[in-house]
């Protein structure tokens, strides 16, 4: 098989050395390594095409890899195989300024994506999440991830237009508006195929080109913290800032670092303006939706000096990466719950709870989806991956969040394999049952990433 | 630790210019007895509640009766909150010190420069001006006075003497406060609540000063205009805004007369942005800046770095350059100083 693979992408871009091997055989996150048996770095989605039909005569399994930093093991080959890294497929195709929208090759990076727009069209911006720059794209998309427009837009699924797939079964295919025009500007008016392919962790297809939204990116930019000592009073306060239709991005974070964090919730509000006058106009606005707070003393916002504030503004924000980093070691994880706004206090107590009873590292770090549609509330737990008895708390910490999330009625996000079972346990029999249909129809052989969505 | 305040003083009073002279509140001289009698007998005042923490009265008090001290002892004896709670709660975690602020205290010779807790200021104070002067900085060696502003004086006493000790550690007989604040506190705060500073204190105007006249020969007069933000601390040594006057003579700046110095100097807003008091905030920094606008001074100029931080983007759209008052003074030896904070 090696060889045949070196036919299809050249020797440089096969590897089966153990020292390689190695690195694609696990993530930061707390799942256990498994070894592909090949990795492979196509070019082009004819290259991925032969691949896949490659992969199905030998019924050997494909997975295929953006950045691999989705932190929950979900690049590993559960069940062996080859790992198709999309790396060098990274060439932004199109971007069309006025119906804004650009069209990437899988392989596309968050930074790469952002730092192009930046320089060719300073007016156009993605919704960047705050994942290290090398997190491509494609996935992040693919996974739902959320981001800087988040709370505008929704998640980046819904930021999708278009994308051509790579099936299982080795056919090339487009789904959106660019299956029937030369546009890729939405999924809409067709039958959305394009729910075939996401939040399946790649076990559908491998995606080789993806349409997405661009938004009007504006001139001003700023920041406002508004801390609170009662996580009761949250959920009210994302409510009354989302109502006001003023805000981009809210984010929130509790942590209990450093010490003068402890104990407070903050509800971060980002705003942009095309004038001085329009942000000015935007934040007092927010004020105003929350002055009730502020008269009865009992939430009010931080002085942001002028370096705090370019710590805030930064995106990604390099802070939270450090924070991933804050064991040393290199070991980051989080159960990014997917949850109502209004669930806010008690999925704060109950991670409270949790990392009170292990005694682990924490950080609560939440973005609002929607207008307060939901939120996605991550519990962060850095651990040292040097030492198995962190890892061993990092994993039982999350195994326990998983649960505790799904009883309050939430959905634990980009689910590892077992969370992923988790889920499949409290699902509805029928839409387990379209699953396993979706799955044997689209991949007879079994070879798409399997052991992920496996309905027993 | 009990402030020196004696209440006889207030009753038999013949001025209560600490209230008749408030920029705040309106209170004529009947009214204010009224109230100051309260305030001397430590009953609740409606005062605590509408004093906005300008520190003035320190300075209009014509018997050195700490008024604003006794202010604030009253507030948090009746529990007002002049700041939201969390506010207030996380400045004080905020500030406090840490194991490693204390590892950090090195002795460093007899005379040292604190720049209290302004890293951002680090770069303007490599200067000839400070030549020599180690300087030292950090929540070890924080007066903590800001809690003035937050109805917290236990805060600040609880952590004065530790201040005070961890400052003598690094082996200075001689410390000059680049901020107001620090100066008052050793100069003002400390001797109304009887706390004994072993060492002796200068205020950066008289350091500027001092230096300056020993290097006139390096002064290029600058003969400019400018207008000047006296800082709420600056009331609790009145005396050394008469010795910034020298240094503007020296540096050939004209301090121009305008409505909101001396005296008559307001808050630069930040304090009431944190209590969410914004359109208090927007009014005084409003008319704080139009009133140097209108003064034809070419610069606005700082001690405080807080108030730099208020009102310095706030300035420079009203036409001023916004320079603390070292780097004007660099200025006039030829030194080009970078702005605050930047990069
Ligand atoms: C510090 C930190 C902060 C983070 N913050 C955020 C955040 O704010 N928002 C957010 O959304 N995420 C965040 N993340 C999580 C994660 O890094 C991102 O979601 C990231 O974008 C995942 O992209 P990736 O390229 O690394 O995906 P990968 O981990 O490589 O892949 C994810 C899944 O998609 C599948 N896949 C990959 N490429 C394809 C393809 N071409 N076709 C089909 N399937 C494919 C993979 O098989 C896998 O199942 C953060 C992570 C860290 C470490
Ligand atoms: S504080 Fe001073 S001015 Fe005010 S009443 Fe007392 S003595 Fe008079
Ligand atoms: S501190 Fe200022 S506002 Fe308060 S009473 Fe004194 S002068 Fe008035």
């Amino acid at each position: 098989m090696y060889e045949e693979l070196k036919a299809i992408v050249g020797e440089e871009f096969v590897s089966k050395e153990p020292e390689e091997l190695y690195i694609y055989s696990s993530d930061p996150g707390t799942m256990p390594p498994v070894k592909p048996d090949y990795v492979v770095m196509p070019k082009t989605t004819e290259e991925v095409q032969k691949i896949v039909l490659l992969a199905n005569k030998h019924k050997v399994p494909v997975v295929p890899m953006g950045g691999a930093l989705s932190l929950s093991g979900l690049v590993r080959p559960l069940r062996g195989g080859i790992v198709v890294d999309m790396k060098r497929m990274d060439r932004i195709i199109e971007v069309n300024e006025k119906a804004r929208y650009a069209v990437i090759e899988a392989g596309v990076s968050e930074g790469r994506l952002k730092a192009y727009l930046d320089k060719k069209y300073p007016s156009l911006r993605i919704s960047t999440p705050d994942a290290p720059p090398i997190a491509t794209v494609t996935a992040n998309a693919l996974i739902h991830g959320s981001g800087r427009l988040s709370q505008i837009y929704g998640f980046h699924s819904e930021m999708i237009t278009g994308m051509e797939v790579v099936l299982p079964t080795g056919e090339i295919c487009r789904v959106g508006s660019c299956s029937v025009s030369p546009y890729w500007f939405s999924r809409s008016p067709l039958p959305d195929l394009a729910g075939l392919f996401i939040g399946w962790f790649g076990r559908t297809g491998i995606v080789t080109k993806l349409g997405i939204k661009l938004f009007p990116k504006h001139r001003y930019r700023d920041v406002m913290i508004f801390v609170t000592e009662n996580p009761s009073y949250v959920s009210d306060v994302i409510w009354r800032v989302a109502h006001t239709e003023m805000a981009e991005d809210i984010t929130v974070w509790a942590q209990p670092r450093p010490e003068w964090a402890e104990g407070f919730q903050h509800t971060t509000i980002y705003v942009t303006a095309d004038s001085e006058e329009e942000l000015e106009f935007k934040k007092k606005i927010i004020r105003n939706a929350l002055m009730d707070y502020i008269k009865q003393k009992e939430g009010g916002f931080l002085y942001l000096t002028p370096g705090m504030k370019a710590m805030f503004l930064q995106e990604p924000m390099s802070q939270l990466v450090r924070f991933a980093d804050v064991r040393r070691g290199g070991g980051f994880e989080y159960v990014g719950a997917i949850l109502p706004v209004d669930l806010f206090d008690v999925a704060y107590q109950k991670g409270l709870e949790i990392v009170e009873r292990l005694g682990i590292d924490w950080a609560f770090s939440i973005r609002i989806i929607g207008r307060s549609h939901c939120m996605m509330f991550a519990y962060a737990y850095p651990f040292n991956r040097a030492d198995e008895e962190d890892v061993e708390r990092a994993r039982k910490a999350l195994h326990e969040t998983n649960k505790a999330v799904l009883e309050m009625g939430g959905i634990p996000w980009k689910a590892e394999a077992p969370a992923q079972q988790l889920i499949l346990e409290s699902m509805d029999e029928g839409a387990k049952r379209l699953i396993k249909s979706v799955i044997e129809m689209l991949d007879p052989n079994g070879v798409m990433n399997p052991g992920n969505w496996e309905v027993k | 630790m009990n402030l020196k305040f004696d209440p006889d003083r207030c009753f038999n009073c013949d001025s209560y210019a600490c209230l008749t002279k408030c920029q705040y509140l309106n209170y004529d001289f009947e009214s204010a007895r009224e109230e100051r009698i309260k305030i001397a007998k430590g009953e609740y005042s409606k005062v605590l509640e509408e004093c906005k923490t300008c520190y003035s009265c320190e300075e209009y008090c014509p018997y050195g009766n700490h008024p604003f001290y006794r202010i604030v002892e009253l507030q948090e004896e009746y529990g007002i909150n002049l700041a939201p709670k969390p506010i207030s709660k996380q400045l004080v975690k905020m500030y406090a010190t840490k194991e490693k602020d204390l590892a950090a205290i090195r002795e460093v010779g007899s005379k040292a420069l604190s720049l209290c807790l302004f890293p951002d200021l680090r770069d303007n104070v490599k200067s000839k001006l400070f030549e020599g002067l180690p300087v030292i900085m950090g929540r070890q060696i924080f007066c903590n006075l800001v809690y003035l502003h937050f109805a917290n004086m236990s805060v600040i006493k609880e952590r004065a003497r530790q201040t005070i000790e961890n400052i003598k550690k690094y082996g200075v007989d001689e410390l000059v406060c680049f901020h107001d604040e620090c100066y008052g506190f050793f100069n003002s705060y400390a001797k109304a609540y009887g706390i004994e500073v072993p060492f002796k204190t200068v205020h950066l105007y008289e350091y500027l000063y001092n230096w300056l006249k020993e290097n006139e020969d390096k002064i290029r007069k600058l003969n400019v205009k400018v207008a000047y933000q006296r800082n709420c601390s600056n009331r609790l040594s009145p005396e050394t805004d008469r010795i910034l006057d020298k240094v503007f003579e020296l540096i050939g700046a004209e301090r121009v007369e305008r409505e909101y110095d001396r005296e008559n100097g307001i808050c630069c807003g930040a304090v009431f942005q944190m209590w969410g008091e914004y359109e208090l905030a927007e009014e005084v920094q409003k008319k704080n800046v139009e009133d140097m606008a209108k003064s034809g001074a070419r610069f606005a100029v700082f001690n405080c770095p807080m108030c730099y931080v208020a009102l310095a983007e706030r300035t420079a759209k009203a036409g001023l350059m916004p320079i603390l008052v070292s780097d004007l003074c660099r200025l006039a030896i030829g030194e080009m100083p970078k702005l605050p904070g930047r990069d």
